[in-house]
């Protein structure tokens, strides 16, 4: 009984925690640490960064901490933004096989041009604490699949305890690979065409309603799919094309060029082959460093070398991590590239400004530099390294709880008793 | 039901088998004549494995990790004749002999994976390669993974990279008992059996928990097919195991018969049976894919109730919650450093999973079940070893090595051939760039029985295997 008492003790406690948890940011000041900015201010020794509001205020070499700041001591130690996972569907799946509904998948589901990911966002999944307590605090997130090629609008979160959507419409996601054909006709000669046919009469309606506005102010509003369209025909929105095979990127390219729209290339197994192509046309890359094998006829090319050369060639690169429940490891995959050929800084910016220019919150986070949201990580270690991790992680200025359902685990079997549940 | 195992027709016949040996044996004691004594061939496929030629090699002024705990500064190793000659600190270099200078550079035994399927789902991974998992029967110890195995996956030579020397190629999980896996030397072959590690036992997949209950259970294969729940998974193992007792009972009455002079007939040949009596009669290890602490408690039971051994948890995501048991009874844990959450067997999978097996006394294994991981086990020690330290676990590198090594070559029983630095072991050594517990370290040669299979700066040496050819890539840096 006394047992069962403490137990409520302790829940009672832990709602109060969580309460705190929450609260607003507080002023902070990172002392002593070796800072990368990402393009801020190159590399700063001895740096401080003051940090208000959310956002951070100033980063410089020995600054001084003004009166009220909480200092975190990061000497010897090494500072980083947040790190971003580029292609996730974080919120969306709690257990994906067998373990209740996956919201990033709907097979059902056609001509989803105007769907959105962000009502189906669960703040309180698991994996979200699992993520950024390894220090990636923001992660495109979409859908996996749908009965078709159109995989909808995804977003950009913010991996804090609340408001978590950092850029609620930040690109339309197509899917043009082999699996998508399948769906399409079960042909990408029928897929292409219907691509193509889609945003060829998307061009045309728009061009007819832009005529239409200037007799009738009564036009009603666009529906949910003719607004994402329009938001991609006037370059707005990006698109997110999953694409591996050579061949399908150069159609993509000249898709790109076709419809004037913005591009970003998702998967690119075989992108390196026309780097230069891609450099020119302005498409940025999001990969997975590790995939190195032929696993289907669309990505024999494929190397772990591809994020260097791609590099080299002028193309924006970002990373998608070894799936969604290991979105963290997105940072090993970026020491992955590192250690076939990409250079150090260029994989830093491929977690950070490269993916957060490409989704289009570039202006707020990314950098560690003045005016920027407070995603701020003190790591034990060079970040890249395997055996590195964070001792404090900052999302927009909040201080975050190094704490998640895996280390309530691990703490309690750490010392193995009969019955450690209750243990608490 | 279809528990496959023995049918009524089966078992009729072996009692009239039965009773007919004993009525010849009481017409004509010991004076008729006897048919051929028939045993069954325990290695139809046997090992045609040849070393690469090798030649004398020392490498010297390297950080040794010798696999068994210890490390070397400055340290040498001799190949000779395709074995470790001689490790240490102060080497005589013998005439003749190549020499590495790997002054900055680590040397480690290779690497051995316990948990692949590469080459029976091969890369590419099209429909037509799907060769691991024989779904239509839920005991399948008939199956073996030499028979799906296709040398020329690309996956061999990128586990080479990765410092790869041997792997244990699995069957899938699908089936309560997926069938034989083989052990393989990390080597291009022409043929599976170019590829057989030789002299290495054979193992026995099993699998626990969700995915046979899955892939049996959705109704999509009839609905008498079972397991459909756990409970009726444990019924499937022991219906096996069960009628594999009565199988070997029956060979054993053969044998017995036939030595007193009695003119039998041996029991009908059961080619699931077989393999079953196999790991009955301790000749081939069991190595099950368990994820839950509950699940694998059931399974030390399942192991005692009919003597037999499991080798090694597959997965073993929750075997901190359980590693005192684990230790007790001699089971080792084949782990990921960090993979969980992807199914509800996998929901309470801990970064700290593998180093709290180790400091519970317990044999602790990294394995990749990856063509990818498979590349990288190295990185998946370094992460463990990194967040054990931060639990309080006081591991070396030295000591984190024998997950990637010796422990792994223990529960495949090669332990005697392979998994340490030790003097007349196989040569089977990688030479890393660095630090092996880094993420830009990588193995700059990795030999099999002393010969280099991978050679990463003279790319253009390196096997391209033959589906590679003449494709895009072919040849490139991977």
């Amino acid at each position: 009984m006394r047992k069962l008492i403490s137990i409520a003790a302790m829940a009672a406690l832990s709602i109060t925690v969580s309460f705190t948890a929450s609260v607003s940011a507080e002023d902070i000041a990172i002392t002593g640490g070796k800072a990368f900015t990402n393009g801020g201010n190159g590399e700063v020794e001895n740096a401080t960064i003051l940090v208000s509001g959310g956002k951070i205020t100033s980063v410089s070499s020995g600054g001084a901490v003004p009166a009220g700041y909480r200092v975190i001591d990061a000497s010897g130690k090494w500072v980083t933004a947040g790190f971003m996972a580029a292609d996730t569907s974080l919120g969306l799946t709690e257990v994906s096989l067998s373990g209740g509904i996956n919201d990033a998948s709907a097979p059902a589901e056609k001509g989803a041009i105007g769907l959105s990911v962000v009502p189906a966002i669960n703040p309180a999944n698991i994996f979200i604490p699992n993520t950024r307590i390894e220090g990636v605090t923001r992660a495109m997130t979409r859908m996996t699949n749908t009965g078709d090629m159109w995989l909808g609008v995804g977003a950009v979160l913010k991996l804090n305890d609340s408001d978590m959507i950092a850029q609620e419409k930040a690109f339309l996601a197509i899917d043009l690979d082999e699996g998508s054909a399948t769906e399409v006709g079960g042909s990408r000669a029928v897929l292409w065409s219907k691509l193509n046919e889609k945003f060829q009469a998307a061009k045309d309606k728009m061009g007819a309603a832009a005529k239409k506005d200037d007799d009738d102010k009564d036009e009603k509003r666009p529906s949910a799919a003719d607004a994402t369209m329009n938001a991609v025909l006037s370059g707005d929105m990006p698109i997110y094309a999953v694409v591996n095979r050579k061949a399908d990127i150069m159609q993509l390219i000249a898709f790109q060029n076709r419809f004037g729209v913005r591009v970003i290339l998702g998967g690119g197994a075989e992108a390196w082959m026309v780097a230069d192509m891609l450099a020119a046309a302005g498409i940025g890359v999001v990969l997975e460093p590790s995939a190195n094998l032929p696993g289907n006829f669309d990505t024999l090319g494929q190397t772990s070398a591809a994020a260097g050369r791609l590099h080299a060639a002028g193309v924006k690169v970002a990373f998608i991590p070894p799936g969604t429940h290991n979105s963290r490891l997105v940072v090993q995959n970026a020491g992955i590239a590192v250690s076939m050929g990409m250079p150090w800084d260029a994989a830093m910016d491929a977690l950070t400004v490269n993916p957060a220019e490409m989704f289009g919150v570039g202006d707020s986070y990314g950098k560690l530099s003045a005016g920027m949201d407070a995603d701020v990580v003190v790591w034990d270690g060079d970040p890249l390294e395997v055996m590195s991790s964070p001792d404090a992680v900052l999302i927009a200025g909040v201080d975050i709880p190094l704490v998640s359902r895996q280390t309530k685990l691990r703490d309690r079997y750490k010392d193995l008793d009969r019955s450690p549940a209750f243990d608490r | 039901m279809k528990f496959r195992g023995l049918n009524s027709t089966m078992l009729k016949r072996i009692a009239m088998v039965a009773a007919l040996g004993l009525v010849a044996a009481a017409c004509t004691p010991g004076e008729g004549e006897q048919g051929e004594y028939v045993e069954i061939d325990r290695d139809p496929f046997p090992s045609s494995y040849t070393p690469l030629p090798s030649g004398t090699t020392v490498i010297t002024g390297a950080t040794i990790l010798d696999g068994a705990g210890g490390r070397i500064e400055g340290g040498s190793i001799l190949i000779e004749n395709g074995k470790v000659a001689a490790v240490g600190a102060d080497l005589s270099i013998p005439d003749g002999a190549s020499v590495i200078d790997a002054a900055g550079r680590w040397v480690t035994p290779g690497i051995i994976d316990v948990h692949s399927h590469l080459g029976v789902y091969p890369s590419p991974g099209v429909q037509a390669h799907s060769d691991g998992n024989e779904i239509g029967d839920p005991v399948t110890a008939d199956a073996w993974a030499e028979h799906a195995l296709w040398p020329h996956d690309a996956g061999f030579i990128r586990a080479a990279a990765g410092g790869v020397t041997a792997a244990q190629l699995l069957p899938g999980s699908a089936n309560l008992v997926g069938g034989r896996s083989v052990t393989v030397k990390n080597v291009p072959g022409r043929v599976a059996q170019d590829m057989k590690f030789p002299g290495a036992p054979y193992g026995m997949k099993m699998a626990c928990g969700e995915n046979p209950k899955r892939v049996y259970g959705d109704g999509s294969r009839g609905g008498d097919f079972r397991p459909h729940t756990r409970m009726g998974n444990v019924a499937g193992y022991r219906q096996a195991w069960a009628d594999a007792q009565e199988y070997q009972r029956q060979w054993d009455k053969y044998e017995r018969d036939y030595k007193a002079g009695k003119d039998v007939l041996p029991p009908a040949r059961d080619l699931n049976l077989d393999t079953l009596a196999g790991v009955l009669r301790g000749e081939i290890a069991v190595h099950m894919h368990c994820y839950r602490g509950d699940d694998m408690g059931t399974m030390l039971d399942v192991m005692k109730e009919f003597d037999y051994q499991i080798a090694s948890f597959q997965h073993a995501v929750e075997s901190y919650k359980i590693a005192d048991k684990l230790a007790e009874n001699n089971v080792c844990s084949a782990m990921w450093a960090d993979w969980y959450g992807f199914k509800m067997e996998a929901y309470d999978g801990i970064r700290e999973n593998i180093p709290f097996v180790h400091k519970a006394g317990a044999c602790a294994i990294v394995h990749s079940d990856s063509s990818s991981g498979i590349q990288r086990l190295n990185q998946e020690a370094a992460k463990a070893l990194a967040d054990g330290r931060k639990a309080g676990v006081d591991i070396s590198k030295a000591v984190a090595w024998t997950w990637l090594s010796l422990n792994p070559a223990r529960s495949l029983g090669i332990d005697d051939k392979t998994g340490t630095l030790t003097a007349g072991k196989d040569a089977d050594i990688v030479l890393w760039s660095g630090d092996p517990f880094s993420v830009y370290t990588k193995a700059d040669l990795t030999f099999v029985d002393g010969a280099v299979v991978f050679d990463r700066l003279n790319p253009e040496n390196n096997p391209v295997m033959d589906f590679e050819l003449g494709q895009p890539g072919e040849g490139d840096v991977k």
